[in-house]
């Protein structure tokens, strides 16, 4: 016990000579020749198998003996998650991608021990058919800013070591001795920052605003509840750099004078909980978290929350109320939760990517960061790049840079040779992009400007097989489970959209249902009591206002053009191409194909449930889809 | 000699009100002046003739809630040049606040609202009339055949009168629903048949019953797809 | 039968049982505000939120019973009826959606006659759905038992699910 107890003390950084002197002998202890093979191990690749893949490569590195010469690092997403399982052995950075455990040996034997490179594993360029070998090389990387999520795949999340060793905790040292609070939240507010979680608020005016707020008692708090379907960065920045988050949250506690700190984590992201956690211990073990910070006098300690599966806990006042124990009811924010939050105290809540911004900022200054975006929006955005794309993944872009430019040139286009028709962002806050508007810059007024809106990053990407009444009705159906009831506008307002939507998607639309939805819409964004009621409306809003033929073609022609709902589309077997294979018999759920081997098949409408299994199965391109 | 309201109770003489805090504003185009720390629907209510601003889940003796949101208005804070909605019921006076009760927009906003709340209590005396008011005829929706609008008047009643908490607000979204612990139609001990909930209640859901305690608002015939909680019934014990 | 004249056994089933539901709610002594977190604990270690258990937290704790049963039946984590051996997950984000996830969630309602939320007669299977698990790149994504399945399509699904005892 006594032994534990001078072990953790020993541990325990003091000053800010200890701090350096820790990082000095953390670098010198590691070689940066020697061979180190880091793993993605972020929820993404780990649904591709990769825990199978770190498995397999200690196996290899005991069998061989090798565990003196070479490093082996689980890392936090690499962001590539297309190409997942990703395995990067530096110092070359030889990138591999979809690494399964069986080509562990080879690795090991051809790649660690002999340097050759193992061609299939290595990316391959779809436009010029290059093999590329190095990490910074692949198109995908090259054409990103990773200023903050490039640090991912250099450290190991439950390690702290690997974060101070580059560069970790550096900012808390400046801010702490070198600067005041007051300096700091200028430092902020001259960077430009503005939320990273969807409302865009200029986060120096917030953290103003929490300092001069009355109350001896403050909160800072991390809202790492991220709902919007499609977005995932600030589950692989929790995951995969917690320290960042944490060292930007002790700052602003800091700066506004407050000494207790929350991390709301979604109930969804397990490993994000636990690294947090983790992250969490390691800071106080180490004197970075907790009583008398770095020996500057200064108290902070943070506590991990998890939600309770509710996306309206996303929004300020919900998330503060579920934090009291209560349900996530959001409350009117006539006053703002920086001046009355958190059991009535002024409450600084940031998202995750804000908050790992600001350690960015106070060791490279303001005018650094400023230089990086647009005249209204700066700094770099991490977004997730998903859907009908090539490259799906998260993205670290400078704003300013167009869609066309992420979406192609990062995104590497459509696969399967298809249309590009839209690019979804803000989640079900957001509106839908068509492509005239491809060479907008990603900013958060551009984005306003087109009836859509940055929020927390989700950028998905539609093709011409996407149906936008069936978007609109996806996002309407989703903010309707996820309302929390309180209000008219929202909790009967979503229903009533619901039900219209679903109307014109089975084909039973009529042309005064356009207006309905317009009326609706008015109501919500007039009447509603939070952000999720009064942006509840802009998916449909703006898939009227940039697709409406789909909506005419629904109503009038009874028509689904894209093919995707159900009671709108038909499927057929075209009697040349059949094989009679009996495929599509099997398949089908309901029995409604009849045929005999090598005989043509026909399919039974009246039987027909439309759930496509058939033409999945079919070979021969013999279903058709009209 | 100007008159100030002093908490609703009574009007005092410019002399007499030093050291009560005084807020100036205007509403529909007339001055008045107020006690400060209180709403724009408390400082209206107390001033006949000024506004008239219609309100379901509001009442004096509780907190206000914001959840029927027909007592919206237009406020400027930048004293006329740009306007947004607010719930009166919620938002404090401020100095120099303008506010306009009944322009075309808030009348608009209140009559589609107002509309969503007939699709779903047809029935409701009281609905009914504020449908007439504002010129709503038939929604154009499925009709549902609820009493209860959800208001949350008794639940805070039960809760800040009476510091029983017996009922609550339960599930979310569309399924939402006034509901004693495990749906326990016949309520437990936490309730003491007061009858307050009844008392507050604007529509009537609420009626006390043959043996002292409230009947809470059952859901009759279920608008297009909850009929999920009509499966509730089943779980419900005595 | 054996089982009911066990007397003993019984009791100490009904200890153990009692001992860990006092066990999980006093380590929340004074922390009554973190009512979310300790239903979640109950959630893990019981599979859904007994009745007694609840009524025991607003009785230690302090929290009227109403407000427990609001929270309990506000959070999509939480269950009053017990779930299935066996937890399938299915992904409906918009990316997953635009995969055509919900083919998953149609093939789970076929096969087994339930909807989300709601758990086979013989306690096998219990369906969810959950608004994006972020594992876009890997859609249409299924979490059964934990284990994440990706690319998933109605086939594969269906053997995975034959899988499960």
């Amino acid at each position: 016990m006594v032994e534990q107890v001078r072990k953790l003390l020993e541990k325990r950084l003091g000053s800010t000579a200890e701090l350096e002197n820790l990082r000095r002998s953390i670098l010198r202890k590691r070689e940066p020749s020697r061979t180190c093979i880091s793993v993605c191990g972020g929820t993404g690749c780990r649904a591709s198998g990769a825990e199978a893949v770190v498995d397999a490569l200690i196996d290899e590195i005991e069998r061989r003996e090798l565990q003196i010469n070479v490093e082996l690092k689980e890392t936090g997403c690499h962001g590539f998650c297309e190409r997942g399982p990703v395995v990067v052995i530096r110092p070359k950075r030889i990138f591999y991608q979809r690494v399964k455990p069986e080509d562990i040996p080879e690795i090991i034997s051809e790649t660690v021990l002999n340097g050759n490179i193992i061609e299939r594993l290595l990316y391959v360029d779809p436009v010029t058919n290059e093999k590329i070998v190095y990490e910074p090389d692949v198109p995908f990387y090259k054409r990103q800013t990773r200023t903050i999520f490039g640090a991912n795949g250099e450290i190991d999340p439950t390690d702290i070591e690997d974060y101070i060793a580059v560069g970790g905790y550096s900012s808390l040292n400046k801010a702490l001795f070198q600067m005041s609070p007051e300096q700091i939240i200028e430092e902020v507010k001259r960077s430009g920052l503005r939320g990273r979680g969807g409302g865009g608020f200029p986060t120096g005016r917030k953290w103003q605003s929490c300092r001069d707020a009355e109350g001896d008692i403050k909160y800072v708090i991390c809202n790492a509840d991220e709902g919007d379907p499609g977005a995932y960065q600030d589950r692989s920045l929790l995951e995969g750099n917690p320290h960042s988050v944490l060292e930007g949250m002790i700052i602003g506690a800091y700066a506004i004078g407050s000494h207790n700190g929350y991390i709301y984590v979604r109930n969804e992201y397990p490993l994000a909980v636990r690294h947090a956690r983790i992250a969490i211990e390691q800071a106080m073990d180490y004197g970075l978290l907790g009583g008398d910070i770095l020996g500057s006098g200064f108290d902070f300690t943070v506590t991990i929350n998890k939600g309770g599966g509710a996306f309206v806990c996303g929004e300020s006042s919900a998330l503060m109320a579920s934090l009291e124990g209560k349900i996530g009811e959001p409350r009117a924010k006539y006053i703002h939760m920086s001046e009355k939050g958190l059991w009535d105290s002024p409450s600084l809540l940031n998202n995750v990517k804000t908050w790992a911004n600001v350690p960015l900022i106070i060791n490279k200054g303001a005018e650094w960061y400023s230089q990086i975006g647009t005249v209204g929006s700066k700094g770099t955005m991490i977004f997730s790049l998903v859907g009908k794309i090539n490259n799906t993944g998260l993205v670290e872009v400078p704003m300013g840079i167009t869609l066309r430019q992420m979406i192609y040139d990062i995104g590497g286009g459509i696969p399967n040779g298809k249309k590009f028709k839209a690019v979804q962002t803000g989640g079900p806050s957001g509106g839908c992009i068509p492509e005239q508007y491809l060479d907008t810059p990603v900013d958060f007024d551009e984005l306003t400007k087109l009836g859509s809106m940055m929020g927390s990053g989700g950028m998905i990407v539609m093709d011409e097989d996407t149906c936008m009444v069936d978007v609109a009705r996806y996002f309407i159906e989703f903010l309707k489970g996820e309302s929390c009831g309180k209000c008219i506008p929202c909790r009967e307002g979503l229903t009533r959209m619901s039900e219209v939507l679903s109307n014109i998607t089975q084909g039973k639309g009529k042309r005064e249902d356009l207006d309905i939805l317009e009326d609706l819409a008015g109501i919500l964004s007039g009447g509603a009591l939070c952000a999720l009621g009064t942006s509840a409306a802009n998916p449909v809003l703006s898939t009227l206002g940039y697709f409406r033929d789909e909506y005419i073609a629904h109503i009038d022609e009874k028509k689904c053009p894209a093919g995707v709902c159900r009671e709108l589309i038909q499927y057929s077997i075209d009697p040349e191409k059949c094989e009679g294979c009996l495929r599509c018999l099997r398949a089908c759920p309901t029995g409604a194909i009849s045929g005999e081997k090598r005989k043509v098949h026909t399919l039974n409408q009246g039987m027909c449930i439309k759930c496509g299994a058939c033409y999945d199965v079919c070979k021969f391109d013999a279903v058709i889809k009209q | 000699m100007p008159r100030y309201w002093i908490n609703g109770e009574r009007w005092v003489e410019v002399e007499d009100a030093e050291g009560v805090n005084v807020v100036h504003l205007t509403v529909d185009d007339k001055e008045i002046a107020v006690s400060g720390g209180q709403t724009i629907l408390e400082a209206v209510a107390r001033m006949p003739g000024i506004g008239n601003i219609p309100a379901l889940c509001y009442h004096p003796a509780v907190k206000p809630y914001g959840a029927c949101r027909i007592c919206t208005v237009e406020v400027s804070e930048d004293r006329g040049s740009k306007f947004k909605f607010v719930a009166a019921c919620l938002y404090s006076v401020k100095e120099g606040l303008v506010v306009k009760t009944n322009t075309e927009r808030v009348r608009k906003l209140r009559k589609g609202i107002i509309e969503l709340l007939l699709a779903r209590c047809p029935n409701v005396k009281r609905i009914q009339e504020l449908a007439e008011e504002y010129g709503v005829e038939k929604p154009r929706f499925v009709l549902g055949d609820q009493d209860c609008i959800l208001c949350g008047l008794c639940v805070r009643a039960c809760q800040e009168i009476i510091g029983k908490s017996a009922i609550s607000l339960v599930n979310r979204g569309i399924y939402r629903e006034v509901a004693a612990p495990f749906y326990a139609y016949k309520l437990s001990e936490d309730c003491i048949g007061c009858g307050d909930c009844a008392f507050v209640c604007p529509t009537g859901a609420i009626e006390m019953g043959p043996d002292g305690k409230p009947v809470l608002p059952k859901v009759k015939i279920p608008y297009a797809e909850i009929e999920a909680m009509t499966k509730k019934e089943a779980v419900a014990t005595s | 039968m054996a089982l009911a004249l066990d007397f003993p056994k019984v009791k100490a089933i009904v200890e153990s049982y009692t001992e860990k539901v006092d066990s999980l709610i006093d380590s929340y002594a004074d922390k009554k505000e973190e009512l979310i977190s300790l239903l979640q604990d109950v959630q893990a270690e019981f599979n859904y939120l007994p009745r007694d258990v609840l009524i025991k937290i607003s009785q230690k704790l302090d929290i009227p019973l109403s407000q427990v049963f609001s929270v309990a039946t506000f959070f999509r984590a939480f269950s009053l009826k017990p779930r299935g051996r066996h937890l399938v997950t299915v992904c409906l984000g918009t990316a997953c959606h635009v995969r055509a996830g919900q083919r998953l969630v149609d093939k789970v309602e076929r096969d087994y006659r339930i909807k989300p939320g709601e758990t086979t007669e013989d306690m096998k299977f219990t369906l969810e759905t959950v608004n994006c698990l972020g594992c876009c790149a890997l859609g249409p994504v299924a979490v059964v038992d934990g284990k994440y399945e990706s690319q998933m399509n109605p086939d594969k699904l269906d053997r995975v699910l034959r899988g499960c005892k």
